[in-house]
């Protein structure tokens, strides 16, 4: 097994360590329930966004290797190396971190984040205080102001675009991951 | 205002500079002239007059009463006094009165002269005035008050910039940025005093500097008064240079941090200079007492800031004296913590910081504006005779220039700075995740200028103890003019040579604000899967802990369970509808416009079809309803207007159209007016409580267009609820309600008024949709609601954007 190259060996082994750790049965896989058990992500508004993002379609577990491969998204961009346009975009680079992002809201993985999936993720997050109303005006101001090309959907270069003033490097990364 | 006042009329921007150097030149004189008579009439002249008897009022009083008592004071009759200079009675308020009023046309004379402020930084021509009012004292043969009294400066003219600054302070980038701050706060000050002290220290000892009384621990004291980084002269320099975030809250944090620092240093070398020595043991008491100080100013600050914001939640029907809490609190924050010797400035950053999110969501939106323009008004005042009396201070001496101590002192204070910084920040590196680059180091280093805190440290310094206070003041004066002059004035044209970042202007989206709390949920749920207590799971319990405890204690009635995001939601709208009426309905609306002017001609300019169809695809949804917003707000404006217009001018008017256009139009102004009114009875402050659901539910019913009304009634209790209680300020959560109402009318509506005919006709009927009967709810004018709307605040600053809790 080719260990991609941005995680260190060091990472490795304290992810191990997790990763052994959530899994109870020692299958050497982690299910949805072993996400689960985790109490403080129970509590997260989106949590089972998160649980599921780790799980490729189709697959009802996920083996160590995918579970370092999806925390190497968070970890800080190496801004010594010169990107290299040879080789693939590393994956905790600017883009792979708001893909990866992106993809959490777009269930439907078609590309775009419709208002439906919009007012989805508002609902969780904002947890039953608001009423559909407040919800819905607040998706179609949303919608309104990053929609560029009018199709009533937001897509991956809008989502970007919208983000350009944040500093996703810096929001989207784990310390220890360093 | 002044640029552009200059610019219209260009030929007449050279009589504005003539004028603008006249009134300055006038000022000073003026200023000088008053202080000088002032100084003239002093108590020794008057005590003369005193005892002379017969010419003071109050003298005559006595003489009076004297006559009753003791036979033997003769009572001489003389004519009555019909007009009488009393200067000394009303001595220290008219002087203090005057400097202010000084340090305030200064201010408005130094924006007439654009191009002027654009070059010098403000903060150098204040010195350089308080120079010429010193000189001109001195000319005048007086002698120079001593303005810059330590007891005034700290007492008074330091607090309220601070209490500006604590207030207003951006949480979040401060927060993620708490460790670099401290480390330079901390260590950074403590390497320049040793540093600058040591230094001064060896080179005292050398030959032929004549310097060689000089002792250790004075020098080190002198070392500890000099690096501290001034808060105030950051922040007058910086506010001007417009740099990125970072850089800003880096600097302006290590200048309010440093001051438990500087007072521990301060007290420990100053207790010790008399004993000549200072022992481990002192040294271990010293980092013990730099904990308590700073830790214990910082828990003064707080409970005062939580007594503040309890305070601010039962203020519901006394919204005058709101903004007072606030200041008093502060104050008495500040006090408290002066009073134990504890970090002053830390208490009231800490108070401000800990107060500011709940009382902002307990206080009505005007008192919220009175403290934003207090705290700016006060700060901008004190800020400006800092810097006049320190120019004053400087005329006023006594001096000891001593070329060697001074040049060394100068020349020893950029050095370590700069190796400080750049030591420091290859350390901190190591553990950000943004790292600071070298361009980010030079501006932090530049940018640590000195001050007034500076100056009245060493003022308060013993004479006895420290015979060389002269000198010391000497050059601290030189070491401030060096950094406000030389560095304060180029570090303009710096950053813009070196390309640094700038802040952002923009406004922060509602894009930006969902999208980073989803990703900081996100960064929590990685961060619990990975097992890693990090920066986001701390937060995340905070934020947990503030929500379901200290909100309910601390907000009134039910604002607590708002969310953060409506907040911001709310916020922003109501911004946007302020700024659509005060820039008279945005470029894009044609005609019949919020100008009170073009109310009155609302009718029919027949748009050319071209300009119609243009102008049509331009209204999104989203710009209707900003629309419907102005046009409410501002039919509230003339609604008085209108109801004389519809009786008494409707004849004559000649842009008249047609009369049954006209019936239609005044029975819609008539249907709007109904809404207006209802509406005003909403958005009258103080707030009205919160009705019962069952009230609330009775007068959606009564609309019988409102579609969420099957919604409220199924959806029971907490939906209808939060809707009306839920606001931040009563007037931007109605204006949702009213919005979330015409959203659901304008659905309904939609389909009707398929093409619009003329633009105003089409919105006018859409806002009246059709026809609803709903009684009077008394006709009250609220002129309240126009100012305030049409009071937006002292300026637009990213500050009011930030999210309460981050």
């Amino acid at each position: 097994m080719n260990w991609p190259l941005y995680v260190t060996p060091a990472h490795i082994v304290r992810l191990y360590d997790r990763f052994e750790a959530l899994d109870k049965e020692k299958t050497g896989h982690l299910r949805p329930q072993d996400f689960g058990a985790i109490n403080r992500l129970a509590m997260n508004p989106i949590g089972d966004r998160i649980i599921g993002a780790f799980f490729s379609p189709g697959q009802e577990t996920v083996d160590f290797h995918s579970f370092v491969r999806i925390l190497a998204h968070f970890r800080p961009a190496d801004k010594k190396h010169p990107k290299d346009p040879s080789m693939p975009e590393p994956v905790n680079s600017r883009t792979s971190k708001l893909k990866f992002a992106f993809q959490l809201y777009d269930q439907d993985k078609d590309g775009k984040i419709s208002r439906a999936e919009l007012l989805q993720v508002l609902r969780s997050m904002l947890e039953m205080q608001v009423t559909e109303e407040q919800l819905e005006s607040i998706a179609d101001r949303t919608i309104q102001e990053a929609d560029l090309d009018k199709d009533d959907a937001i897509s991956f270069e809008e989502f970007r675009k919208s983000l350009e003033k944040v500093n996703i490097d810096h929001k989207m990364s784990i310390r220890f991951l360093r | 205002m002044s640029v552009r006042v200059a610019l219209h009329s260009p030929t007449g921007s050279r009589s504005f500079l003539e004028r603008g150097l006249l009134l300055l030149v006038m000022l000073i004189f003026l200023e000088g002239t008053v202080l000088t008579l002032g100084a003239a009439s002093s108590p020794d002249i008057s005590a003369q007059d005193n005892t002379g008897g017969g010419h003071d009022r109050r003298d005559d009083h006595r003489g009076i009463a004297g006559s009753h008592e003791h036979t033997n004071y003769t009572y001489t009759k003389k004519a009555f006094p019909v007009l009488s200079l009393d200067y000394h009675h009303i001595q220290v308020p008219f002087e203090i009165s005057l400097w202010v009023l000084l340090a305030s046309l200064m201010k408005l004379g130094f924006h007439l002269i654009p191009r002027l402020s654009s070059i010098v930084p403000e903060s150098c021509l204040l010195i350089v005035v308080g120079l010429l009012v010193g000189g001109l004292i001195k000319l005048a043969g007086e002698e120079v008050p001593p303005v810059l009294d330590s007891n005034l400066f700290f007492l008074c003219l330091l607090p309220p910039i601070i209490l500006d600054a604590g207030y207003f302070l951006p949480i979040r980038p401060f927060m993620e940025n708490i460790g670099t701050i401290l480390m330079f706060a901390v260590v950074g000050t403590l390497w320049n005093a040793f540093f600058v002290g040591g230094l001064l220290y060896a080179v005292c000892q050398i030959e032929g500097t004549y310097l060689s009384q000089v002792e250790l621990l004075p020098c080190l004291l002198f070392g500890s008064i000099i690096s501290a980084v001034d808060p105030v002269a950051v922040l007058a320099v910086f506010e001007e240079i417009h740099i990125n975030e970072l850089l800003h809250i880096l600097v302006f944090g290590e200048s309010l941090l440093n001051d438990a620092v500087t007072v521990v240093l301060y007290h420990l070398f100053e207790e010790y200079s008399g004993a000549g020595e200072v022992t481990p043991t002192d040294v271990i008491l010293g980092v013990i007492c730099f904990l308590i100080v700073s830790l214990g100013g910082i828990a003064v600050g707080a409970i005062y800031g939580i007594l503040a914001a309890f305070t601010s939640r039962f203020t519901s029907h006394t919204r005058v004296i709101e903004p007072l809490f606030v200041f008093v609190y502060s104050y008495m924050a500040y006090l408290s913590a002066e009073m134990f010797h504890l970090s002053g400035i830390m208490a009231l950053i800490a108070c401000g910081a800990v107060m500011r999110p709940y009382v902002e969501a307990n206080i009505s939106h005007k008192s919220h504006t009175t403290v934003k323009y207090f705290l700016k008004m006060w700060s901008s005042v004190s800020e400006t005779l800092i810097f006049i009396f320190l120019g004053v201070a400087t005329v006023a001496g006594p001096h000891a220039w001593n070329w060697t101590f001074v040049s060394v002192t100068v020349i020893l204070c950029l050095v370590s700075r700069v190796i400080g910084v750049v030591g420091l920040t290859f350390i901190i590196n190591k553990f950000r995740i943004v790292k600071l680059t070298t361009k980010d180091q030079f501006i932090v280093a530049y940018g640590g200028l000195r001050g007034a805190i500076a100056f009245s440290l060493g003022y308060l310094l013993d004479k006895d103890l420290f015979p060389m206070r002269t000198m010391f003041l000497t050059a601290i004066i030189t070491e401030i003019f060096f950094t406000v002059f030389v560095q304060g004035m180029t570090i303009k044209p710096l950053v813009d040579l070196l390309a640094v970042k700038k802040k952002q202007e923009a406004k922060r989206s509602i894009n930006e604000e969902i999208h980073t709390q989803f990703l900081d949920h996100l960064l929590t749920g990685i961060e619990d899967i990975c097992g890693h207590y990090g920066h986001h799971h701390w937060k995340d319990k905070l934020n947990r802990f503030n929500k379901k405890y200290i909100k309910k204690c601390l907000i009134a009635g039910e604002r607590y369970k708002e969310p953060q995001l409506i907040a911001f939601y709310h916020k922003m709208e109501f911004k946007q509808a302020i700024e659509l009426v005060e820039s008279g309905g945005g470029v894009k609306l044609p005609s019949a416009m919020p100008s009170q002017v073009s109310m009155q001609n609302i009718q029919p300019k027949k748009l050319p079809p071209a300009v119609a169809e243009r102008a049509l695809p331009q209204f999104t949804k989203g710009r209707e309803e900003e629309i419907r917003k102005i046009l409410r707000s501002n039919l509230q404006k003339t609604r008085q207007r209108l109801r004389s217009y519809n009786r008494h001018t409707l004849v004559a008017d000649p842009f008249e159209d047609g009369w049954n256009d006209f019936l239609l139009k005044k029975q819609r102004m008539i249907e709007l007016e109904k809404k207006m009114t209802e509406m005003s009875n909403y958005l009258t402050v103080p707030a009205a409580p919160p009705d019962s659901p069952t009230m609330c539910r009775a007068r959606l019913a009564s609309d019988p267009n409102a579609f969420y009304n099957i919604k409220a009634s199924s959806d029971g209790v907490p939906t209808i609820q939060v809707d009306l209680a839920s606001p931040q300020s009563p007037d931007s959560v109605n204006m949702l309600n009213e919005f979330s109402k015409r959203g659901a009318t304008d659905q309904g509506l939609g389909q009707r008024e398929g093409a619009t005919r003329d633009e105003d006709q089409g919105l006018m009927m859409k806002l009246s949709s059709a026809g609803k009967e709903e009684k009077e709810e008394g006709g009250n004018k609220n002129p309240g609601l126009m100012r305030c709307l049409s009071d937006p605040g002292p300026s637009n600053e990213d500050e009011e954007d930030e999210p309460f809790l981050p």
